[in-house]
């Protein structure tokens, strides 16, 4: 144990994560074309009335409030702190993108996420001024009339539309464990229906992207995450359960700055959120190092706060940016309330760490081609290919 | 005199999409038949199996994204009474306060931002006289006994002001949209502006509670400080800035509840008087509450409870029988499952066996009732139906006498001047809501006090320690408790330290099932049967009553006749109006 441990510290030791600093080059000319971008932005008519400047008013917040959000948003973005004031102009013109958002195999969890409490509450004034043209769980009535709705919306702004997800698909049985309407759509029908006339999509939450709880074994209704299902459109995964809604704000707002997708790993992961391990940021890294690590729930280790890497923290090998975001107005994150981190947004979450309390590596069974087992059906490398050309045809910020 | 067939579809649930079709007589508007579907299945039960007891909490949990706390305990407690393992007192209150904060944010922003409109009309605030507002908050705040929380006409006109705003830009959709007129409001335009201005104070109320559930869960949804044996949030309950944040945090939520919340049950209590005692939504009248929060340590069925386990039949608050968890089982005579019903769900299954709609008829399809027709499987006590829920506690808790629980009905009763039998109605169920949500604020900060206490004698124990390779080679148990929809209980079988069965029987299921295999209706059904609906084209009363029961998310109805023609729509959407 003590041997394997030492193995394995020597590897968790190392940095992960990406370029932070790309160089002034980058930057100045990554400005120049997203003030183009906002320009233009700024000559289309707005899909709704609503003006943050407004809305923020209303709601008893002032610039300062506004200001101190931006300052917050743009180094979770990973931009130099130059940017602040275009992210700034961005929000207020954020009521010329149209987002489209259903739900399909899910729990409600990602929408309660920001609809509920989660995150500054600048973040739901600003979800109150993007033009969401449907939200099934939240405003579109269902049957022949949201079908119209939906279909007006699909029209009024064809190839333009982000196409938001919430859930994993079900594919057995010809799709039968998941309905809508008053026609019986299948969930399949409906996502490939929807992503035709998308600019992008994007997947929320662990089950959209990667089939989360559904698809564990043995997924009995063949649940799978939105890359297997979709093959010809550019994918952005915004995995974890729940996803922060900062990162789905995070990858509106870059959308919209940048007229592109935000720079993605090869699981299609933002890399503002998804570019470091757990375990970089974690702030009992510092134990981690130190060998001072809690051996039993409960004992003097768990009281003095230090590491949970023998309780099965998966921290080390899982990308997302909770220790810094945190959640519910930056309160707490499972870290630091004393229980491992259990990997919710990787891949093969659930089978991947089954037994969460055992120290990672975890399941030595465990095979990493079943990552890519899992979506083998419906053709997930077509649709990975794809995802990623058209990414990498993409120049700019974007492009690496 | 004919019957109209309408198909509403879906009302949006958390647990997946739901369905109703009800058939209305033409002649008399009354609801004369109903059906209550639901149409995606996760099988989250079979994936439980084969996987280690202790995981079970942290996946469990994930059936839903909004009582998340109240599985998540479940599912841990059923492992712990399969190993007979009882937790510290630090756990039980740290338990309690998470659950407790739970219960006050679902009841909340289910009364304000989910279910208030059905009985608000919010066009009619445009008309009101914020002067005359504020005397109504004053008024009812009055009745209560308490310090409104809003008596300023300043700020009901500014909320009139901007209201009429929202409605000129179309902002908040909901209001553009709705039944607003329908002779079934009853509200007054200044009670309504009260009631709207509660509105919108209670969104930010309720990150509040949001905010507590993360102080000890780590974050919300979704927490992640519960283990099998205790709790690993040991140094945020212990750290007294904490604790005392959540301790302000939870006296601002008490303050609202009792100056805003309770105060407009009054108002509401006065002004649907006619359709309380008419009993209107009342439905089975049986109830069931499997007991929720130990108020003291030791084996869990043994503690006192905050709300007491039993049942009631037939409103007859003179017979209470004690909660028999081996009377429970399922039947899926009506559900897409194939199973030899009714099953206890210590040895129940789950096999899918869909059979799909009876028929497609100008593109709108239509349920097999004569069939199966859900997902939902029809839960049954001792062979009978009942309902579950918060007015089920209240009900439960004022037959057994229990002093607290009969403390804040009787309170409310006198002072509105109804009787118990008016709590047999839609209304009725919303005000035990209520009642519960005031009962918790109360108990809660005393809970905080009680964890520092113990916390500042010395025991930081938050675990007890078991030796799992014993425990778990033959092992059998169950965690049943309160959620804040009502009675939820998850099943659990261990061989050799495997799962090698897995139940949830849960307050959706209890209510929201098909008919039995005696016919008999759910509890949706059964309330929304006759019915009477002022407007055949707006379902105005369909919808208070399933709402009042408390459903998660906002909800988006849509009708049709059975010739696929559209009748009307109307929408739900109360939270922000995205």
């Amino acid at each position: 144990m003590e041997k394997d441990l030492a193995i394995q510290k020597s590897i968790f030791s190392k940095i992960s994560g990406i370029d932070t600093n790309k160089g002034d080059d980058f930057y100045e000319d990554l400005y120049k074309r997203c003030e183009e971008r906002i320009d233009a932005l700024q000559a289309v008519n707005p899909f709704t009335e609503d003006e943050l400047e407004e809305v923020l008013v209303e709601e008893g917040y002032n610039r300062r409030d506004f200001m101190k959000w931006v300052s917050a948003t743009t180094a979770m973005l990973m931009l130099p702190g130059f940017f602040e004031p275009l992210v700034a102009k961005t929000v207020q013109v954020l009521n010329r993108v149209p987002v489209i958002w259903i739900n399909l195999q899910d729990c409600a969890g990602n929408s309660e996420a920001f609809l509920r409490t989660d995150g500054p509450t600048v973040d739901e004034l600003i979800l109150e001024i993007i033009s969401l043209e449907f939200h099934e769980l939240l405003m579109a009535p269902s049957g022949e009339h949201a079908e119209q709705q939906l279909e007006n919306a699909m029209t009024t702004f064809k190839n333009e539309y982000l196409l938001f997800v919430e859930g994993a698909i079900p594919t057995a049985e010809n799709g039968i464990y998941g309905t809508i309407g008053t026609s019986g759509e299948t969930y399949v029908d409906h996502l490939v229906r929807l992503s035709a006339d998308a600019k992008a999509i994007v997947a929320v939450g662990t089950c959209a992207t990667f089939g989360g709880i559904p698809a564990a074994a043995p997924n009995p209704t063949g649940a799978r995450g939105v890359m297997d299902i979709v093959s010809n459109k550019p994918i952005v995964n915004i995995p974890a359960c729940p996803a922060n809604p900062a990162n789905m704000l995070g990858v509106i707002l870059l959308y919209a700055m940048t007229g592109e997708l935000p720079e993605l790993d090869s699981l299609l992961r933002p890399k503002f959120a998804f570019g470091y391990r757990i375990h970089d940021a974690c702030e009992r890294r510092v134990h981690f190092d130190a060998g001072e690590y809690v051996e039993e729930w409960g004992d003097a280790s768990a009281q003095a706060g230090h590491c949970l890497y023998k309780m099965g923290c998966k921290g080390p090998v899982t990308f997302n940016n909770c220790p810094t975001v945190k959640y519910n107005r930056g309160t707490s994150w499972p870290v630091a309330a004393g229980h491992g981190c259990i990997g919710c947004s990787e891949p093969g979450f659930f089978d991947k760490f089954d037994r969460f309390e055992a120290p990672t590596p975890f399941n030595p069974n465990y095979n990493p081609a079943s990552d890519f087992q899992i979506a083998a059906g419906i053709g997930l490398f077509a649709a990975y290919k794809t995802a990623t050309q058209e990414e990498s045809a993409q120049e700019g910020y974007h492009g690496e | 005199m004919a019957n109209k067939h309408i198909v509403i579809d879906p009302i949006t649930r958390i647990e997946g999409h739901m369905r109703i079709e009800a058939v209305i007589d033409d002649a008399t508007n009354t609801v004369v038949d109903v059906f209550c579907s639901s149409t995606m299945f996760r099988g989250i039960e079979t994936i439980l199996k084969g996987r280690d007891p202790r995981d079970c909490g942290l996946m469990a949990m994930r059936i839903c994204g909004v009582c998340t706390v109240t599985h998540f305990q479940r599912s841990i407690e059923a492992v712990e009474n399969a190993f007979n393992v009882q937790v510290p007192a630090n756990a039980r209150l740290m338990r309690n306060l998470i659950q407790g904060a739970l219960f006050m944010h679902d009841h909340l922003v289910h009364y304000y931002h989910l279910h208030s409109l059905d009985w608000v009309d919010v066009i009619s605030a445009l008309d009101a006289d914020p002067h005359a507002a504020a005397t109504e908050a004053a008024k009812w705040a009055n009745v209560a006994g308490e310090t409104p929380w809003t008596a300023d006409a300043a700020i009901f006109s500014a909320m009139k002001e901007r209201l009429a705003k929202f409605v000129a830009k179309g902002r908040l959709g909901i209001f553009g949209n709705g039944y607003w007129g329908n002779s079934s409001y009853k509200l007054t335009p200044a009670q309504n502006l009260v009631a709207i201005t509660h509105y919108f104070q209670a969104l930010e109320v309720q990150r509040d509670l949001g905010q507590m559930m993360t102080i000890i869960g780590g974050k919300d949804p979704h927490p992640q400080s519960l283990v099998v044996g205790g709790i690993t949030s040991i140094n945020d309950i212990r750290d007294p800035e904490r604790m005392k944040l959540f301790r302000d945090l939870a006296l601002r939520v008490r303050q609202f509840i009792k100056g805003a919340y309770i105060p407009d049950m009054y108002m509401l209590a006065q002004m649907y008087k006619d359709e309380m005692s008419a009993g209107s939504g009342a439905g089975l009248k049986s109830f069931l509450v499997y007991g929720g929060f130990p108020l003291n340590d030791g084996p869990i069925e043994q503690a006192a409870k905050l709300f007491p386990g039993g049942i009631v039949h037939n409103g007859d608050l003179t017979k209470v029988t004690d909660f028999d968890p081996a009377l429970v089982t399922e039947d899926v005579t009506h559900a897409w499952y194939a199973a030899p019903s009714p099953e206890h769900p210590s040895v129940g299954t789950t096999t899918p066996d869909y059979t799909g709609f009876k028929n497609i008829t100008n593109g709108v399809a239509y349920l097999d009732t004569d069939n199966k027709y859900s997902w939902i499987k029809s839960p049954l006590y001792d062979d009978q139906r009942v309902e579950v829920g918060p007015l089920a506690r209240m009900i439960v808790g004022y037959a057994r006498g229990d002093v607290r629980i009969k403390g804040y009905v009787d309170n409310f009763i006198t002072r509105a001047n109804i009787t118990v039998d008016h709590l047999y109605s839609s209304a009725g169920r919303t005000i035990g809501r209520a009642l519960e949500s005031e009962l918790m604020s109360d108990i809660i900060t005393d809970w905080v006090d009680e964890l520092n206490t113990n916390i500042a004698s010395g025991d930081l124990t938050s675990w007890t320690k078991f030796d799992f390779n014993a425990v778990s080679q033959n092992a059998q148990g169950y965690g049943v408790e309160e959620a804040p929809r009502g009675a939820l209980g998850h099943w659990i079988r261990i061989e050799n330290g495997k799962v090698a069965n897995y139940q949830a029987v849960v307050p959706s299921t209890w209510n929201a099932g098909p008919r039995d295999h005696l016919g008999r209706l759910g509890a949706y059904e059964e309330s929304i049967k006759g019915l009477k609906v002022a407007n055949i084209n707006e379902p105005l009363e369909i919808l208070r009553t399933v709402h009042s029961f408390d459903p998660c998310i906002a909800c988006a109805v849509h009708v049709v006749d059975t010739r696929g023609k559209e009748l009307g729509s109307f929408k739900v959407d109360p939270i922000c109006g995205l």
